[in-house]
């Protein structure tokens, strides 16, 4: 793989054309654009207006859920509403926010490369998103899909199939544009890498995005043979999945799922790289375990294909694979936990500075790590056979996409926030925000572990009364999210317009997408990049900057 | 992989003729990467086809589909039919070399005969569904047989638009050359992959 250094622009490469200096203007962005940076910035604004109106429905279903009885809205309006929530939050927001916004704008930067392989292709992956998010949020006027972001047949071939095939449209066509997107981010760390830039030097970030990009590479394809199976069975009327018809409807459970676990990864391993970046910059600290970080993020995503039926432990999977799949995914554990405790060695003695940032990747690292804890716990078949489509899931799946994947979002955007727009964001109203969120967010989600260990199955309007009270605090807690969602949006808003000018490098990072204006103009770079060698090597000696001279192990020895 | 071994060649070609026609903007200067992005996306695409594999082997070993609810298989055309597009596979890949020594007219002669060979198939594999006596809804297995061969006709009508593509192309001297083919390379990488299915697809379907 060095090879791909040395062949690149080297001495053969003609005159470059003239370099593009300057930047766009304000409307760029709602044009077809190929310029990363600009859509990077397009991702994570369409991606936010998707994470609010997923909110919204998530909003709406929490209040249905203040008092026992179905009396907000009707049965079937409440499947449609947690339906096009989860189908929203997932495919709308945190996997296009963090492979598509975060991925598209910090990759090129982080390289040394002017923009990403295919910069056409990259639009055309964009431009895939909004009209898939709107067909899926607009069949609220004809038919919403109504079985669960899961859509496991023979309900979802009997259950509104207008909504069903609206759906099944829709994720096929943000399954397309994730597969678009990670040949790019694929193609762009393996082959645009700065001469000089080896793997092991390049950012964590970009080794997150290599593992996340196989797992949409090697995954997704197979949930779009489901669906296409699945649409045969609607439109068509074979019995793929449809036991009346000789139909295997686990086939199904297996195919989706063969996706969608490498799915949470996909969530989630941006975000660790994120965090990997964020927190040696704050902590003013050497990332800790550089080489072990890198590395777990790939048995991470190798792990995460072959633990799926986890999923399926109630579906009838036999005890010899209930047992393989259980031991695979508590190995899981063990890659995951090598990044939870790296990142709190490189916190230990650090300088850290509590900015919003900051915050939000500590407050990252404390949700994540009690979501991971829950997630060993169900993944043992005999307590998952217990907690099963019960709220025990719906905490722990949010301990790890909210607490995890949106914490760590949240953290990116305070982070870049200054290199994207050219602007500095307020502090005051940042803490604020943080506040609210880990506040409602606890309120919300914590007592639902207690919720599933009684009993309290999910995905249903009405529920025993005895739950009433702890079902109000959840309520409670879910409107505190969203009124938390208010001081972001000022503080974003107002800083885009009106904040403070930020400098190139307002945190003093050592990192590639720091050493050019904010935001940098339109080639990344006026001339040539920096080659940075060791982009962790806060806090140490000048004369040490390389990767294999300074390890994060030198914490204990001089915490400066 | 033959195309593998195209690409990294190609991967040392800098700003050609060709990539600079179909560049972003007008300022490309990074080196031509479009066949290892074509090899990822092939990536996905094979693991579309193995997934569906994966539901038809299952099909047919958990709760298997009754012996009797499997229709015989006629294997005679078919059998002329993988032949025909094992030969063309190898028709297609002397274009390549072909092209490195800038003979045009070579690679119009192997793309023109890969495309012979490829439209007999398609039209093979036609005649094959109208003397089929299973319908797509008859059976789980009648449906799955459709779903997989048809899956892959599509890619055989994909792999044929981009060989006419690049017959097309190729008649204004110059397109191609030595220096710059992404066009061949990545038509006859696809054309290979389409092959390299429809052997797999072959054995499971027809002779398991």
């Amino acid at each position: 793989m060095t090879q791909a250094i040395t062949e690149n622009p080297g001495a053969a490469a003609p005159p470059p054309s003239p370099q593009h200096k300057g930047h766009h203007p304000w409307w760029i962005y709602f044009t077809f654009c190929t310029d990363h940076k600009v859509i990077g910035i397009q991702y994570l604004v369409t991606t936010f207006i998707f994470y609010l109106i997923g909110g919204a429905l998530a909003t709406a279903v929490r209040a249905e859920l203040a008092t026992p009885a179905s009396d907000l809205v009707s049965r079937e309006l409440y499947n449609q509403l947690f339906t096009v929530h989860a189908t929203v939050m997932i495919f709308l927001w945190i996997v296009p926010a963090g492979t598509g916004a975060f991925a598209n704008f910090l990759l090129p930067l982080q390289v040394g490369a002017r923009d990403m392989a295919f910069p056409k292709l990259n639009a055309v992956a964009f431009w895939m998103v909004p009209p898939a998010g709107i067909m899926l949020i607009g069949s609220f006027l004809i038919e919403a899909p109504g079985s669960g972001w899961t859509s496991y047949p023979p309900l979802s071939l009997t259950n509104n199939q207008t909504g069903e095939l609206i759906w099944i449209l829709s994720v096929l066509l943000l399954g397309t544009s994730s597969i678009l997107g990670a040949v790019n981010f694929g193609t762009t760390i393996i082959k645009m890498r700065m001469p000089g830039l080896s793997f092991n030097q390049m950012p964590l970030f970009c080794w997150s995005m290599l593992a996340a990009s196989a797992l949409v590479l090697i995954s997704t394809p197979v949930l779009a043979g489901a669906l296409i199976l699945l649409s045969f069975d609607l439109i068509v009327g074979t019995n793929f999945f449809n036991p009346a018809g000789g139909g295997e409807p686990v086939v199904y459970q297996h195919m989706f799922w063969f996706y969608s676990h490498p799915a949470v990864y996909i969530m989630i391993l941006p975000v660790f790289g994120m965090i990997s970046e964020i927190l040696p910059v704050h902590a003013r600290k050497p990332i800790f375990g550089y080489l072990a970080i890198a590395y777990s993020s790939l048995t991470i995503s190798f792990l995460g294909l072959i633990v799926w039926a986890h999923h399926m432990f109630t579906s009838g999977t036999p005890s010899w694979l209930r047992m393989f799949f259980m031991v695979a995914t508590m190995i899981i554990a063990v890659p995951t936990g090598i990044k939870v405790f790296s990142w709190v060695a490189t916190l230990w003695g650090g300088k850290i500075s509590l900015n919003s940032a900051m915050l939000f990747a500590m407050g990252f690292l404390s949700m994540f790590v009690i979501g991971g804890l829950s997630g060993v716990m169900v993944a043992s078949v005999p307590f998952d056979i217990h907690v099963h489509d019960t709220y025990f899931i719906v905490a722990h799946l949010h301990y790890v996409l909210f607490g995890g994947s949106v914490f760590g979002l949240y953290a990116g955007i305070y982070h870049w926030f200054p290199k994207m727009t050219g602007r500095m964001m307020n502090e005051t109203w940042g803490r604020l925000h943080f506040v609210l969120t880990l506040v409602g967010f606890n309120l919300c989600f914590m007592p639902m572990h207690w919720l599933g260990l009684q009993g309290m199955p999910r995905r249903v309007a009405e529920y025993d009364p005895q739950f009433a009270t702890v079902n109000l605090v959840c309520s409670i807690g879910s409107f505190l999210l969203a009124i938390s969602t208010l001081p972001f949006l000022y503080n974003a808003i107002h800083a885009w317009i009106a904040g403070p000018k930020a400098s190139g490098n307002p945190w003093n990072a050592l990192g590639l997408e720091w050493q050019t204006t904010s935001p940098p103009p339109i080639e990344n770079w006026e001339g040539e990049p920096p080659l940075i060698e060791d982009s962790y090597a806060y806090g140490s000696k000048p004369g040490k900057k390389s990767v294999t001279a300074l390890k994060g192990s030198d914490l204990w020895k001089t915490p400066v | 992989m033959q195309g593998s071994t195209v690409d990294t060649s190609e991967s040392q070609v800098l700003v050609t003729a060709e990539s600079q026609a179909h560049g972003h903007d007008d300022h490309e200067e990074h080196p031509d990467f479009r066949i290892f992005g074509m090899i990822l996306f092939l990536i996905a695409e094979g693991m579309i086809f193995l997934g569906l594999f994966a539901a038809y082997l299952t099909f047919r070993s958990v709760n298997a589909i009754p012996a009797d609810q499997i229709p015989e298989r006629e294997l005679l055309l078919p059998g002329i039919n993988t032949i025909l597009l094992v030969a063309s596979s190898f028709l297609i890949h002397p274009a390549e070399d072909a092209i490195k020594e800038n003979d045009v007219k070579a690679v119009r002669k192997w793309f023109g005969l890969a495309a012979v060979l490829g439209v007999i198939f398609i039209f093979g594999q036609g005649y094959e569904y109208s003397q089929l006596t299973f319908g797509l809804r008859d059976s789980l297995f009648a449906s799955t047989f459709y779903i997989l061969t048809g899956f892959h006709g599509l890619h055989v009508m994909l792999g044929l638009g981009a060989i006419f593509a690049v017959l097309w192309r190729s008649r204004e001297p110059g397109h191609y050359s030595a220096e710059s083919h992404f066009g061949i390379a990545a038509a006859e990488l696809y054309w290979h992959f389409v092959d390299v299915v429809w052997i797999v697809l072959f054995l499971l379907l027809y002779l398991l």
